[in-house]
């Protein structure tokens, strides 16, 4: 059980510094550990910036990594969670030329079912924006891809746990 | 000219803010070296001369060895001034060194100034990103009324929970300008927990598993001195009366002529308690860390064994080795605790069972270590006895790396506590000489005792004119195999003595030493070690003792690298 490499989502609060994301990335790079993504943002609580890292580890490995994260001295806490435990989203843009938005009425209907947002249109292009699981996104990519995608971006993942953190009670306990 | 008027009102410079910052931490040494971007402090020191002792080291890397021996005598904070560029990357071993043996030091580089910073400026490196990797914690500050907080936090992430080092980055602008000066100590910082709080818990199921155990042994390292718990660990130990072996980072925390001290553990450790390890039925670690040179392969280390880890950082349990009870916490309060709830004990037939197999080991290694036959080369085991009986084991060892390293640590018979000062997880050839000058002045009523192999004394060997110009009192022990005998020893074992690279044509030490005003002596008979020995110890001042040792000794018992710690092998 414990060796068994599973996706898990690591969520770090800490004090906004400069450096804090060199120490943190360092330390999957010397284990040899893959960031698949990583986003980094404010939080609910003041002053206090929340990273959304994914991994593929063994649980073994993850708490190992917990513990080195959390012994840098401006990482606050440090959490991990399996995909069921956490309610996580990634977003993405397409930009797409605008001549197909009018000519392909197949490209009317994938926006529709695909619960996509048109963000802007002009003449030249128009600009897609898509919210949602990574399954979800790498369909509505396979669905546009013939159709010619001009430029495609998509996020790192964030989450949030269904479980609540006590973050702000030990912040208080600390204060 | 409104910006000068103000600038009047404010108190001090960056450069003399920061000199009353190290006063407010009572800093009384630095170890450093000058240069442009460090220029200002420099100037602000001279009028600190006769509260703070500079010590104008050779090379910087030099300084933070100074700093580390300074440290570890001491327990205090050991201070490093270094300027920008190659000042700054030479201090990079020395902080890598404190980073992974704990030690407490605050390096200052001067860095150039802000204005120029990601230009490619002269002396310019990213000292923040050289440096991260190997500090607790590193702050680059560009305003002068950004430097008495960040003192007073460097100064307490250095010195509290798991020490270690922490750069200061001071660009020079930063040093220049004006601030008004007011001083606070940092006691606490939001997002750092220096000692996790103690459970409860954790104490009775230890206490429990030790009650119960009929094989305990006990295993301590640098934790022990950190959190200066030499007394609590003391009573623990008596009142478990549980047989105790050490890493040679926590070597005198316990005196070696303890009953309960069964020796050293690792690679080139003592035959019982290698052996042992893999006997006990409960493994109590205090303050160590599970090493690789301690452990050897871990699939087949202790495993019959129940293990409880006494530890400050939370990230070492279970790290390396799995541990069934972890007591969190700051030994010097969980150990009284621990010793409170257990039992007097008294295991006699357990530690019988260590001395029969030291007894192995002395017929096997030790007795021809310290008695060769007369037609034999004089071994570096003698030299170390001679030294330790001489001055009664109370001397401050400080070890460079490589064979002489375990020998001495196998061999002095410590009896003082912050004795033994090594670099133990990096083993930095280089670190003796610099650290027993910070040693020294770290401890300047004990006898300081270097000892170095011929190639590790090359690697920082012009710190003799440290020596000389500081006026230091240090004995520099050098044993000459005329090899870099530790990776001779390997190549002999392991590499069918293919001697790829290891033998050594040295220069005339005595020669150099003289260049530096040093008293020295070059002993290649038996006949005159034991006089050169009293004239080496009592000298007044620092001396150099040359001692040729036999070329191709070897070090034993040795668990060879992979190997489990029971297969140690005695030859
Ligand atoms: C800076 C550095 N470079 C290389 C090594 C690898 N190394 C470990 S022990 C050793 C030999 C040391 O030789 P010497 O100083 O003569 O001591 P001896 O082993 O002969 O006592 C070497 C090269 C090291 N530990 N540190």
């Amino acid at each position: 059980m414990e060796n068994k490499i599973e996706l898990y989502t690591v969520s770090v609060y800490t004090e906004n510094n400069i450096g804090l994301l060199n120490r943190i990335s360092a330390i999957f790079q010397r284990r040899h550990v893959n960031i698949e993504s990583i986003s980094s943002s404010v939080s609910e609580i003041e002053g206090v910036s929340r990273w959304t890292i994914l991994i593929s580890v063994t649980e073994k490995q993850i708490k190992k990594i917990i513990g080195q994260i959390e012994k840098q001295v401006e990482v606050i806490k440090a959490y991990y969670h399996l995909d069921e435990d956490t309610i996580y989203q990634e977003s993405c843009l397409f930009k797409v030329a605008s001549d197909l938005l009018f000519e392909e009425r197949e490209i009317q209907n994938i926006i529709k079912e695909s619960n996509a947002n048109i963000v802007t249109v002009n003449k030249d292009f128009f600009v897609l924006e898509k919210s949602g699981r990574k399954k979800e996104i790498e369909t509505l990519y396979e669905e546009l891809k013939p159709y010619g995608i001009m430029q495609f971006v998509r996020s790192g993942r964030i989450a949030v746990t269904k479980q609540p953190m006590e973050i702000s009670k030990s912040l208080e306990a600390i204060q | 000219m409104e910006v000068a008027v103000e600038n009047k009102t404010k108190t001090l410079t960056g450069a003399e803010a920061l000199i009353q910052c190290l006063l407010a931490e009572q800093v009384d040494t630095i170890f450093g070296y000058p240069g442009g971007a460090i220029m200002p402090i420099y100037d602000a020191l001279y009028s600190y001369r006769e509260q703070i002792n500079h010590i104008l080291v050779r090379h910087e890397q030099g300084a933070t060895h100074s700093a580390q021996g300074y440290a570890r005598v001491s327990g205090k904070v050991g201070v490093v001034f270094a300027t920008s560029g190659p000042g700054a990357t030479n201090l990079i071993t020395g902080i890598a060194d404190a980073q992974i043996d704990s030690t407490p030091m605050v390096c200052i580089t001067g860095q150039v100034a802000s204005q120029l910073l990601g230009t490619d400026a002269f002396q310019e490196t990213d000292v923040m990103g050289v440096s991260m990797p190997v500090t607790k914690w590193n702050v680059q500050i560009t305003s002068a009324e950004e430097i008495p907080a960040a003192v007073a936090k460097a100064f307490y992430i250095a010195r509290s929970g798991r020490p270690g080092p922490v750069v200061i980055d001071i660009t020079k602008d930063a040093q220049f300008g004006r601030l008004d000066y007011s001083y606070e100590r940092c006691h606490q910082i939001r997002s750092y927990v220096a000692s996790p709080a103690v459970e409860k818990a954790s104490i009775w199921k230890a206490a429990d598993l030790i009650n119960k155990a009929k094989k305990p042994m006990v295993l301590f390292g640098q934790g022990v001195i950190l959190a200066d718990a030499q007394q609590e660990f003391k009573d623990f130990v008596e009142k478990s009366g549980i047989p105790s072996a050490w890493t040679i980072m926590g070597l005198s925390a316990l005196k070696d002529d303890h009953p309960l001290n069964v020796g050293m553990l690792g690679m080139h450790g003592n035959y019982g308690p290698n052996k042992m390890t893999n006997e006990c039925d409960v493994l109590i670690a205090v303050g160590m860390r599970f090493d690789d040179r301690v452990t050897g392969d871990l699939s087949r280390y202790a495993k019959q064994a129940k293990v409880i880890h006494l530890e400050l950082d939370p990230a070492e349990i279970n790290k390396n080795v799995n541990a069934d009870v972890a007591v969190l916490g700051d030994c010097k309060y969980t150990l009284p605790l621990i010793t409170n709830a257990i039992n007097q004990g008294n295991y006699s037939s357990w530690l019988e069972q260590f001395n029969e197999l030291y007894q192995e080991e002395y017929k096997a290694v030790i007795k021809e270590e310290l008695n060769p036959a007369t037609d034999k080369p004089i071994s570096m085991g003698e030299v170390i006895k001679l030294i330790s009986d001489k001055t009664k084991g109370e001397s401050v060892i400080v070890t460079d790396v490589g064979q002489h390293q375990m020998v001495a640590q196998r061999y002095y018979q410590f009896s003082k506590w912050r004795s033994n000062i090594t670099s133990g997880g990096l083993g930095t050839m280089g670190f003796a000489l610099p650290a027993a000058i910070g040693a020294k002045f770290g401890a300047p009523d004990r006898q300081v005792i270097a000892v170095i192999g011929d190639g590790g004394f090359q690697m920082t060997i012009q710190e003799l004119g440290t020596i000389y110009q500081s006026g230091v009192d240090v004995k520099i022990l050098i044993l000459n195999n005329e090899f870099l005998g530790m990776v001779r020893q390997w190549q002999e074992m392991f590499f069918d003595r293919r001697y790829s690279f290891t033998e050594m044509i040295n220069p005339d030490f005595q020669t150099i030493a003289k260049g530096y005003h040093i008293p020295s002596q070059k002993v290649k008979e038996r006949t005159d070690l034991n006089a050169a020995l009293d004239t080496f110890l009592n000298s007044e001042g620092s001396f150099l003792l040359e001692v040729m040792v036999g070329k191709e000794n070897n070090v034993f018992p040795m668990v060879p690298s992979g190997a489990s710690v029971s297969e140690i092998r005695l030859r």
